[in-house]
């Protein structure tokens, strides 16, 4: 075990799957000699050298379509956009090609690929730079989805996701990248897509949550613990696939449940969990399920207004007493 | 006969095969044995057949949604090409794909694309992998002259020239993109000038004889292997059918159209060949295709439709990610 950050987590499984196969090259704007927009991949260009450490001119498009081919003829590529919010000019070679090609082709062809970046909100970045891209690409068959909040999962996610022969789409967090946690030294340790972990246990109200907002739900917890409510948290870990046992085997003990992330109010992952829990769980709820989101406005710059906007622990508070009618 | 007239003489058979397989696709549609889009190859038979009889066996081939001429070209059968247009799971693409999206990985044929220009970087990227591997190894990228003015157009001839790729760009020139001329998609007439600001090789000409293109296509294939540099290809060409099968042409005349037929590289092939004195091989290679192409349709007739189990196995390899 080594307690080490997050980004030198991705980092870590990186250079691992690097060293153990040399199909795997990392490709991005700024991921070589500026060592990194977040510092994630620095160093990497030092060990692997330019042949595999691929810095590329602003062509999101470009580089996402290139390394989808090179996927598709045997290389298996870690595409790094510098936000997931920059995927939105490759979101055709994402959509189009990364999920269509197994299955267009009759099964003749794969695309063994990771695309990773920081998602969702920064500090007062503002609106184009603020995007919660889970729920776009969760909604896509072909595709894979995780968002690890912890420096554990995101390595033994990201070594998953980079021996897993489908496209996998990798979400990080800026603001998580500086916390620490231990992570296993172990090459061959894991993490299993579509495994939820309960990482704080609870009888009184399920907090399904993951990434950045698995901590502010443990924050929650927390301050509701201190009004006598015991409140279970459950990082998802993986979007897609879904781990919906945990999650109603939650329920089905604390017959209350709040979904707490980050994204817009209308449709979206938080959406698909309620509509698991309503569907697998109806009898054993005692209250509706409530979701603590994103408001439903394109993010503002001013502080205040975005603290506003970003959902935050009083809300997932204020939800978890309401569905249980305090 | 000698070896170059053998080979043309092969070359004549691939564009006669083409040609008839495309009639008879047409056929099928107007039966409604073929659903969706279907957009013919014919009149630029000798396109995919020249630039092909370039190629090494192991090249990529990759290419837009008007693809059968292709694939047959690089050795598809017909019956796996028909079968797929009549959705069986006996198709080249086990009837998921459709007439947009031939896929004969054996062949190296890595695909129809339906979203113009999106596969102009994935036929970078096949060439990308093949430099990562230090393979001699050449991809062929084929599209309309509609899609240079898309986006990904523009980053796939950049980082292809940026990072010498081994690769071959051939933009067939057909002078409509769908319904509208060149001269209302592009403010310049000759497509080829586009590599300039690339600094990349390019190449331009008619596709009146397909050993003309066989031709050029080689001396651009030959950067290519030899010293890892793209080209950018146009070749001039016409279709002498619409966009697809709904599309009735009203924005050409039929006088134009006859002209062009004039041109037609198929006819001159066999004219030629005719001059030679191959009239016998010439009936016999006409016989041969028609025979195939009736197989091809009966093939696909009779071949049984694909099953909703096929449909999870090709989303994802392994567990389903629900």
């Amino acid at each position: 075990m080594s307690v080490m950050r997050y980004r030198e987590a991705v980092r870590a499984a990186m250079t691992e799957e690097m060293e153990r196969d040399d199909r795997v090259y990392l490709i991005g704007e700024e991921v070589g000699h500026y060592q990194g927009a977040y510092k994630v991949t620095e160093g990497m260009l030092d060990k692997f050298g330019e042949k595999r450490v691929i810095d590329t001119p602003i062509t999101e498009s470009g580089f996402t379509g290139i390394s989808i081919g090179a996927a598709m003829v045997g290389l298996r590529p870690i595409v790094e956009y510098m936000t997931w919010n920059f995927s939105a000019v490759a979101f055709d070679q994402i959509l189009n090609n990364a999920a269509k090609l197994r299955q267009m082709s009759g099964g003749q062809v794969h695309v063994p690929i990771v695309f990773r970046a920081p998602n969702g909100s920064a500090k007062q970045v503002g609106s184009q730079h603020s995007h919660s891209m889970e729920h776009f690409y969760a909604h896509v068959p072909g595709l894979k989805v995780v968002a690890p909040a912890f420096p554990a999962d995101a390595k033994g996610l990201l070594k998953t996701a980079i021996r897993d022969d489908d496209p996998v789409l990798f979400m990080e967090s800026e603001t998580l990248y500086g916390i620490k946690g231990e992570v296993s030294d172990d090459p061959e340790l894991m993490v299993p897509f579509g495994v939820a972990n309960v990482v704080r246990e609870g009888t009184d109200v399920t907090i399904v949550s993951w990434s950045r907002m698995v901590h502010v739900s443990l924050e929650a917890a927390a301050a509701l613990e201190n009004e006598g409510i015991s409140a279970e948290v459950i990082d998802v870990r993986s979007l897609r696939p879904l781990d919906e046992e945990t999650i109603v085997r939650s329920v089905q003990k604390t017959h209350r449940a709040v979904v707490a992330y980050e994204g817009w109010p209308y449709g979206g992952v938080g959406a698909e969990i309620v509509d698991r829990i309503q569907r697998l769980a109806f009898d054993e709820l005692d209250a509706p399920v409530l979701r603590v989101t994103t408001l439903d406005y394109p993010m503002p710059y001013n502080a205040r207004l975005e603290a506003f906007v970003i959902p935050q622990s009083p809300r997932v508070v204020t939800a978890a007493k309401s569905v249980l009618y305090r | 006969m000698t070896t170059s007239d053998a080979s043309h003489l092969a070359l004549y058979r691939q564009m006669v095969l083409i040609r008839r397989f495309e009639e008879e696709a047409a056929r099928a549609y107007s039966q409604g044995k073929i659903g969706g889009f279907l957009h013919l190859y014919i009149g630029q038979e000798p396109v995919a057949v020249g630039a092909v009889a370039a190629l090494q066996p192991d090249d990529y081939v990759i290419t837009t949604y008007r693809d059968h001429g292709l694939a047959l070209a690089r050795g598809m059968t017909p019956r796996a090409a028909m079968a797929e247009l009549f959705g069986k799971v006996t198709g080249c693409s086990k009837g998921l794909g459709g007439s947009m999206h031939f896929f004969d990985v054996e062949h190296h044929m890595l695909g129809g694309y339906g979203i113009v220009g999106g596969h102009i970087p994935i036929a970078a990227g096949t060439a990308f992998a093949s430099k990562y591997r230090g393979e001699k190894r050449v991809t062929l990228c084929f599209f309309g002259e509609g899609a240079v003015s898309i986006g990904d157009f523009h980053e796939g001839m950049s980082l292809a020239a940026l990072w010498k790729l081994p690769i071959v760009f051939i933009c067939e020139n057909n002078e409509y993109s769908m319904g509208t001329p060149l001269s209302r998609e592009l403010s310049v007439e000759d497509v080829s000038t586009k590599a300039l600001g690339y600094g990349m090789a390019r190449d331009r000409f008619f596709a009146d004889h397909v050993l003309t293109v066989q031709e050029h296509v080689a001396e651009a294939v030959e950067r290519a292997r030899a010293h890892s540099e793209p080209t950018l290809v146009e070749i001039r060409t016409y279709r002498f059918r619409g966009h697809s099968m709904s599309d009735p042409g009203k924005y050409r005349t039929a006088d134009e159209l006859e002209e062009r037929k004039k041109r037609d590289a198929v006819l001159r092939s066999q004219t030629e060949l005719s001059a030679a004195g191959f009239g016998a091989e010439l009936d016999a290679v006409d016989k041969e295709v028609e025979d195939l192409v009736q197989d091809a349709v009966r093939f696909a007739d009779e071949s049984p439709e694909p099953g909703p189990e096929l449909l999870e196995t090709t989303t994802y390899k392994g567990a389903f990610a629900r």
